[in-house]
């Protein structure tokens, strides 16, 4: 198992070596090149991007420049004033040392603007998955123990039609009916806020004030992983419940609810637990949509705002700490299997 | 031995048996046929567009963010253009995406896969290695990216993130699963006693990947292309959605909703109706291929070669 992981490891890091190439080379040979978004404004003159290029050593060649971003320059003399002459140590660290440069569009270190977001995005992204996958549990159960039943059918249904409604339509629609057309029938206001992770005027921490904010892009984002878990848990479980040993289970007289719970559940869940830690990027990736249709002030919007203005280094940052954590969760859904299902060995 | 001599026989000609058996299952499937019916209105509608009194482009600023009525039954836009035809225009940049997203998936994936499963060893791992950088990366997040830099290229094929360039853009990154079904099939396949009959008579390995492999794969590989069809058309709208897509005034379902949310509240007709179309055409196309994939039951594919 160590060795397994180990070697996975050592393969995640040169998978993760291609995607910076890959990303480094998309970035530098895109047009307009990685000054595109810098200099936004029309009247910046041709002296002053050369001077720009040699201040950020974009006048080196491309391999250069790739060692550069990924170790930092501070073993090397740059040309810190732009004038020609080298005449300084640089100060660029590299993304090995967590140094992903700083930001077009804000001037911020990377690593700090993803900081300020990056926590916002887990908090709605845990809570979405809490509250998808406790009503999608017991869903996923009882359409797989009523087969065929009015309740099996109806949510089969449901949930194909859930799977098939856009996130960015869903989002609308809701605000559409929460905010505009429903009101508080108290205040007169709007039922639900629009958008934010609180009321502007809140003072401190008030937990009511989060959880009406947290509806509206809760129920958006977790809409359609209801669908799909309790699709998925239906079939794993209608598959588990043939078994032979639930049989057994049965025959040796345990009730049925000790059965399902005790003996086929836990089984039924393995699979959905590995497809959990298959997903998270792509609740990740969704991120963007809620994120922008409710201004919460995450890692979606972030880069959002940063394409919009082509802020080359926050979206290589992004990119790459994605792709790492799609990498990892990967590896983490191997592991959770061979650990949750013993039958299972890596090698 | 005569069993030598038959299965390439048989093998050169089961497509027809088994498009009917394919399509004798299909119609039992109610969701599939559901989805049929609605994805072809869906396009015919689409192919009729001009067909409509109103021109999608031009404003007319009396009749501005009118509500449906009888001669405009989705109501018009902050332009006073008739939203049903914008609509209907939409559905052809929308749906032609989808169809070109496809046709660039198969052309990358089916190679790559069949490449892969069929030599095995280091073309394998190399090609493979490829697809794994390709997955590891957050799809969506690279098309926002890739689609932010080409909005703003005008070179004459590709100007603007015209439909050709968005359904490159999401080809690029929609192969990966072909590669992997491909592969998964080839590696199984070229195995069986039936390709080591073929190449015992002499055949070459293109004429056994192509004639006699790749044909025993067509079942998974139109399963996968339905759904293609509509990962492509929800990431078209997405990206048309933030306005990294299809730029205005080509519409597409996407950029409608887009262009609806400014005052969607005051004027909620402009986001429901382009949004109901994405929503039809993909319950349609998982429908679809859903039936497909009962209906491609790969044991009775096997069956009717011979296999098993």
């Amino acid at each position: 198992m160590a060795t397994y992981i180990a070697r996975r490891l050592i393969q995640t890091v040169g998978l993760l070596f291609i995607l910076s190439v890959l990303l480094f080379a998309l970035v530098n040979l895109a047009p307009g090149g990685p000054l595109a978004g810098h200099g936004q404004s029309r009247h910046i003159n041709p002296a002053k991007i050369e001077l720009l290029k040699r201040q950020f050593g974009l006048d080196k060649p491309l391999p250069m420049q790739y060692l550069i971003w990924l170790v930092g320059n501070d073993w090397m003399q740059v040309d810190a004033d732009g004038d020609g002459a080298l005449d300084s140590y640089g100060a660029r660290l590299g993304i090995l040392r967590g140094d992903f440069g700083f930001s077009f569009r804000t001037r911020q270190p990377v690593l700090t603007e993803i900081g300020s977001r990056l926590p916002n995005t887990i908090y709605l992204t845990i809570v979405t998955l809490l509250v998808a996958a406790a009503i999608a549990i017991p869903i996923g159960i009882i359409s797989a123990v009523r087969q065929y039943s009015a309740f099996d059918i109806t949510v089969t249904t449901f949930s194909f039609a859930g799977q098939a409604i856009p996130e960015f339509w869903l989002g609308l629609i809701l605000i559409l009916i929460f905010y505009a057309w429903l009101k508080n029938p108290f205040t007169g206001a709007p039922l639900l806020p629009p958008g934010g992770m609180t009321s502007t005027n809140a003072a401190g921490f008030d937990l009511g004030d989060r959880v009406i904010h947290l509806i509206l892009p809760v129920a958006t984002g977790a809409l359609g992983w209801i669908a799909w878990y309790s699709r998925f848990l239906r079939s794993s479980m209608l598959e588990v419940i043939h078994q032979d040993y639930i049989r057994t289970a049965r025959a040796k007289g345990l009730n049925n609810w000790k059965v399902l719970y005790k003996h086929a559940l836990r089984n039924a869940l393995i699979p959905l637990i590995t497809l959990l830690a298959l997903d998270m990027p792509y609740i990740f990736s969704g991120a963007v949509f809620v994120e922008f249709l409710f201004a919460w002030p995450g890692m979606g919007r972030l880069y959002y705002q940063a394409a919009l203005q082509r802020d080359y280094p926050v979206l290589m940052a992004v990119l790459i700490i994605g792709a790492g954590f799609i990498i990892l969760s990967n590896l983490l859904a191997d592991i959770v299997y061979a650990w949750l299902d013993p039958r299972i060995r890596l090698e | 031995m005569s069993q030598l001599a038959n299965p390439p026989a048989a093998l050169d000609a089961p497509s027809a048996s088994m498009a009917s058996g394919v399509w004798k299952r299909f119609r039992k499937h109610p969701g599939a046929i559901f989805g049929f019916v609605v994805i072809s209105t869906l396009i015919i509608l689409a192919l009729l567009a001009p067909l409509s009194p109103y021109n999608p482009e031009a404003s007319e600023m009396e009749i501005r963010n009118q509500p449906p009525a009888w001669n405009h039954i989705m109501g018009t836009d902050a332009l006073g253009r008739d939203l049903f035809t914008r609509v209907l225009y939409g559905g052809r940049v929308s749906l032609t995406v989808g169809l070109l997203v496809v046709l660039f998936s198969i052309t990358i994936g089916v190679p790559i896969g069949a490449l892969a499963g069929y030599y095995g060893g280091a073309v394998d791992s190399v090609l493979m290695r490829l697809t794994d950088a390709f997955l590891s990366l957050p799809s969506f997040l690279v098309l926002i990216l890739l689609s932010a830099i080409l909005r703003e290229v005008e070179a004459p094929l590709f100007e603007r993130n015209n439909v050709l360039t968005i359904s490159l853009v999401i080809g690029a990154f929609g192969w990966t699963t072909f590669a992997r079904l491909v592969r998964a099939a080839f590696l199984t396949l070229r195995e069986t006693d039936f390709v080591a009959a073929v190449r015992a008579l002499g055949g070459s390995d293109l004429r056994i990947i192509l004639r006699h492999i790749l044909p025993n794969a067509i079942g998974p590989i139109t399963v996968e292309a339905t759904l293609e069809f509509g990962y492509a058309i929800i990431e078209e709208s997405g990206l048309s959605f933030l306005g990294f897509g299809i730029q205005p005034p080509t519409p597409s379902w996407g950029n409608l909703l887009s262009n609806a949310q400014e005052h969607f509240t005051k004027y909620p007709w402009l986001a429901i109706f382009p949004g109901l179309m994405i929503f039809f055409s993909i319950i349609s196309i998982n429908y679809i291929g859903d039936g497909l994939r009962d209906a491609f039951d790969p044991y009775k594919v096997l069956e009717k070669v011979g296999e098993v």
